[in-house]
């Protein structure tokens, strides 16, 4: 018995030469910025299944989810990546933001306290991650903290980021705007909602992913 | 004879020298709990990236529904030190800038870019 688990770690070790690595991506931002949304159309468009459920009420997504290989291909090149799709990033909770939604009082606790547990969840897993898709509403503001503190997180680890300016279908969107902020990460300008410059996406995730 | 009662919100300005002696933890620990008690803070040099997740981390288990909601911090975006030694041996290191930094419910960012921040304090 002894010699079979030494000859399975021997065949694990074996393993990680000769296997192709798989990159993992988190996919972060800001609640609201879209992150599910993208989530959702990357694994629809390569999966055909589709991440969780989203809405306009912000802290959707209170659990992260992970979608495990997922081959893109883009421009003769292909990557695989186990996708993590995280709940939104902030540093304050209100549960009396949720009530302006029409959520009860109670919805409203649970759901600010399940939206702790989910920013908790997002920066654990930080830790575990080879590269980020940054999601950043290009209607917004970009030098918020989220922002701020992932790129930090990212720079300070020497990890690959991508910025993807997403809500380009918006008229008031300026994706030159997050570029002027952060000039020095490769930024796709997209719209997840109506998949504007997906592939310009794909192609930039192969690039920088792979 | 006392003179008049001066009522408002204390403001604390931490410098470069004190946080280079606390360790992360105590930065953390200390941001949060002078916070709580309403003190907005002003620190000369910020918080490394891996200290501000700690604190975000510790700030969401500590919120408390209608008596704590989290905080509202502001900091500029990282400075990379290239210096002529760093470039030498391919190293570069990351240089914190200021950082305001407090309750949720009293400090509001009016405006923020590159090297400004203007926020606004309600008692």
């Amino acid at each position: 018995m002894g010699i079979i688990k030494r000859l399975g770690m021997n065949f694990s070790w074996l393993k990680k030469i000769f296997k192709k690595k798989t990159a993992r991506i988190g996919i972060y931002g800001p609640p609201n910025a879209g992150k599910t949304t993208l989530a959702n159309r990357i694994i629809r468009d390569w999966t055909g299944d589709a991440m969780g459920s989203v809405s306009h009420i912000p802290h959707e997504t209170r659990r992260a989810r992970r979608r495990e290989d997922v081959t893109i291909k883009s421009n003769g090149s292909s990557v695989m990546l186990d996708i993590i799709d995280t709940p939104g990033l902030a540093t304050k909770i209100d549960f009396h933001d949720f009530m302006q939604f029409g959520l009860s009082e109670d919805e409203s606790k649970r759901r600010a306290k399940e939206a702790t547990e989910g920013v908790i969840e997002a920066v654990k897993w930080l830790d575990e991650l080879d590269g980020v898709i940054l999601v950043m509403d290009a209607t917004e503001d970009p030098y918020t903290q989220v922002n701020v503190t992932v790129i930090g997180n990212m720079e300070a680890r020497k990890l690959p980021l991508l910025i993807a300016a997403n809500k380009i279908d918006l008229p008031n969107s300026s994706p030159a705007r997050i570029h002027s902020a952060f000039p020095q990460h490769p930024l796709v300008p997209i719209s997840a909602l109506e998949g504007q410059n997906i592939d310009l996406l794909y192609k930039e995730i192969a690039d920088h992913f792979g | 004879m006392k003179g008049p009662v001066i009522k408002g919100i204390q403001l604390d300005l931490i410098s470069e020298d004190m946080l280079d002696n606390m360790t992360s933890m105590e930065k953390v620990r200390l941001i949060l709990d002078e916070v709580r008690n309403g003190k907005i803070l002003v620190l000369e040099k910020g918080l490394t990236p891996s200290e501000q997740t700690k604190l975000i981390e510790l700030t969401m288990t500590e919120i408390a529904q209608d008596d704590f909601a989290g905080i509202e911090i502001e900091s500029y975006p990282v400075k990379q030190s290239d210096t002529f030694f760093n470039k030498l041996l391919g190293k570069t290191s990351l240089k914190t800038r200021l950082t305001v930094i407090g309750p949720a419910a009293q400090l509001k960012t009016i405006k923020k870019d590159r090297d400004l921040i203007s926020a606004l304090v309600s008692p």
